[in-house]
């Protein structure tokens, strides 16, 4: 090394300093404490106690805890496609060359800035059951028996797979973000040679955007395995039948509830590991799907 | 084909529109309601102001349900309030129900209606007088509630501590994110030093993370630092920079030529001033777009706040608006909790708005060049 070479590496060090402060503070430091909590009895008030397995083995028989897994993973199979499938079909629809195009997707995207507690309140009053406009609106087309959005088992998860809908801006500007980068020789060349627009949109657009589509389906895994704060504002612990009691809400409320902060750990590593697992799962099975240019 | 092709995509983008503005304006319609008509079903878009003639004036009154047959306005013996009675039903001082003994009433006026022309129940505001009316003689015009809002942020106890705590951390938590982000973006893309590259790839393996895994040690460490019940968990992290605004501000602090630097360098120039005069003007974009993330996060955060504040006076205000919900004494006055909802959603609408083409940008960056 010469001096010049420990000089830079000493005035990067520097710069990156207050990162490394960090890192040890709030991830390295937390990340290992949280491992041997996990193997802990620990309530935040007194020392952890040293308990082995017993909280790994409490989860495995842990109903509740399976409710709260099956949950989250019903929850997903709902709104992950519905999130990215509606995403896309407007990122096609507001890709097109139409008039008021800034203004289309403004409106699109707004939702997806409003905060979460807002949004839940919104919705809560849109879903009510007697009072609610969706209701009001299926009444005035014929429906007279209409869901109880939020009181029924089986209406509480699509209530807030239509929300995710709503909230899905982001990931419309990420899609037309790409939609832009389709090489258009491509579609010209599809055009000439007569492809219809279906075949464009199969054969041309869809294969173009793939690793889009990729990254869109790994954010929403791992954000969709997180769900917590619209469910935890609408329904509090976990609403009728704890139907909407998601894997982050159940976490959350034995750390802070009922302060078994051991417990907790261990269900957060499951989470990580769950996450690893789905992904892992989802690089699998696309991996014949996505197309890389260039490669 | 063309046009139709055309007039479909104008079709599908508009309705569209339509259901993504529905919860807004449903929202701001509301809170521009008393709370009667709030919660009348079926609904109506517009507040509206109604008056009638009770105790020989014409005053506001709260309209009651229509009455469209024959009846009689009456009082049953001991009863406090009258009620509508239909006429066949009512003979000889006594209402006759179609099962059940007769109840003695005095019948105090006719109610001559039909369904042509109907009457109408109504009583004043604080619910006390009653009548019942032609339907004609009652008048009714558009009138938004705007006093909901004053009365909203009343109901929302503290609302001017939660907002001054909110721009508080937003401030704190732009300042120290914007700084220390670009500090080692900086250090992580314009220096060429011994283990850059690595502690980079340390750096993109921290954002997968979940943060349940952090969460109880997080809590704990802030605990035994005598935190727990201040702002300072709240802030305090931000200075240390967060690795998705590192990552972001790296892609653009590369795109800046590096002859630049050189040449500064070769003029005697530190590091450090090469990095506040020289590149972090020329990367005012991207140091927008993270000081707008940032202060969206933190505006919008719920769960930071939930966990780490205790008392009432420090809380934000997307705690405050929860409150709202758990604190209401029997129902919840949809009115004044969608006008708080209104209030809390404003200033995040309003920058995006002004914003608009640095949030796209940013967003944008993220997919692409993940």
């Amino acid at each position: 090394m010469t001096t010049g070479d420990r000089q830079r590496t000493r005035m990067g060090l520097a710069f990156v300093s207050p990162w490394i402060v960090g890192l040890a503070a709030f991830t390295i430091y937390p990340i290992a404490a949280s491992l041997y909590y996990s193997f802990c009895d620990y309530d935040v008030l007194s020392k952890p106690v040293w308990v082995g397995l017993l909280n790994y083995r409490d989860m495995a028989s842990d109903q509740v805890f399976w409710k709260s897994v099956a949950n989250t993973l019903l929850f997903n199979v709902m709104a992950l496609p519905l999130g990215l499938v509606s995403a896309l079909a407007l990122a096609l629809l507001l890709n097109q060359p139409v008039r008021a195009r800034g203004t289309f997707r403004a409106i699109y995207y707004l939702p997806s800035l409003v905060p979460a507690v807002a949004s839940a309140m919104i919705w809560l009053w849109i879903l009510n059951g007697r009072l609610g406009l969706l209701n009001a609106a299926l009444a005035t087309v014929g429906v007279h028996h209409p869901p109880q959005w939020l009181a029924d088992p089986a209406w509480t998860k699509p209530s807030l797979a239509i929300m995710s809908v709503w909230g899905c801006g982001n990931t419309v500007v990420i899609y037309l973000a790409a939609l832009q980068g389709v090489p258009r020789s491509l579609l010209e060349a599809a055009m000439i040679d007569g492809a219809s627009a279906w075949d464009r949109l199969v054969h041309v657009t869809l294969p173009a955007i793939s690793p889009v589509i990729y990254f869109n389906l790994i954010i929403g895994i791992i954000g969709g395995l997180q769900v917590f704060v619209s469910a935890f504002i609408m329904w509090g612990g976990g609403g009728p039948d704890r139907s909407v009691l998601f894997y982050a809400v159940y976490l959350y409320q034995n750390a802070f509830e009922y302060r078994q902060m051991g417990y907790a750990c261990a269900m957060a590593w499951m989470l990580c590991l769950l996450i690893l697992a789905l992904t892992w799962l989802a690089s699998v099975s696309s991996r014949r799907l996505v197309f890389y240019q260039g490669d | 084909m063309r046009i139709s092709a055309k007039l479909t995509t104008y079709l599908l983008l508009v309705a569209g529109a339509a259901v993504f503005i529905a919860p807004f304006a449903w929202m701001v319609s509301t809170a521009l309601k008393p709370l009667d008509q709030a919660l009348a079903m079926p609904p109506e878009w517009l507040a509206r102001r109604y008056e009638a003639p009770l105790d020989g004036r014409i005053q506001e009154v709260r309209p009651g349900p229509l009455v469209t047959g024959p009846s009689v306005w009456a009082l049953e013996r001991g009863a406090a309030q009258p009620v509508v009675l239909a006429e066949d039903s009512v003979r000889a001082g006594a209402w006759r129900p179609a099962a059940g003994p007769a109840v003695p009433v005095d019948v105090l006026k006719r109610v001559p209606a039909s369904a042509s022309s109907p009457w109408r129940e109504i009583s004043d505001l604080p619910g006390v007088r009653r009548d019942v009316v032609p339907s004609a003689s009652v008048s009714s015009r558009v009138a938004l509630r705007w006093e909901n809002f004053p009365r909203a942020v009343g109901a929302m106890r503290r609302f001017p501590r939660y907002l001054a705590n909110t721009l508080a951390l937003c401030v704190l938590n732009v300042v120290g994110t914007v700084l220390s982000s670009a500090l080692v973006a900086y250090g992580f893309s314009r220096i060429e030093w011994r283990w850059r590259d690595s502690l980079f790839g340390l750096l993109l393996a921290t954002m997968m993370v979940p943060f349940p895994v952090v969460m109880v040690p997080l809590y704990g460490l802030f605990r035994w630092l005598g935190w727990i019940g201040t702002l300072r968990p709240l802030w305090v992290g931000s200075f240390c920079a967060s690795a998705f605004n590192v990552f972001l501000l790296r892609q653009f602090f590369r795109t800046i030529p590096k002859d630049l630097s050189e040449a500064a360098r070769i003029d005697g120039c530190g590091e450090f001033r090469i990095f506040w005069q020289i590149v972090l003007p020329l990367c005012r974009p991207a140091l927008v777009v993270v000081a707008l993330f940032t202060f969206m996060g933190v505006w919008n955060d719920f769960l930071g706040p939930l966990i780490y504040l205790t008392d009432d006076r420090d809380f934000t205000l997307a705690l405050g608006l929860r409150m709202m919900q758990t604190t209401g004494s029997g129902g919840i006055e949809w009115n004044y909790m969608m006008a708080a909802s209104t209030l809390v959603i404003l200033p995040v609408v309003a920058l995006f708005l002004v914003a608009q083409r640095s949030f796209v940008e940013g967003i944008a960056l993220t997919g692409t060049k993940a």
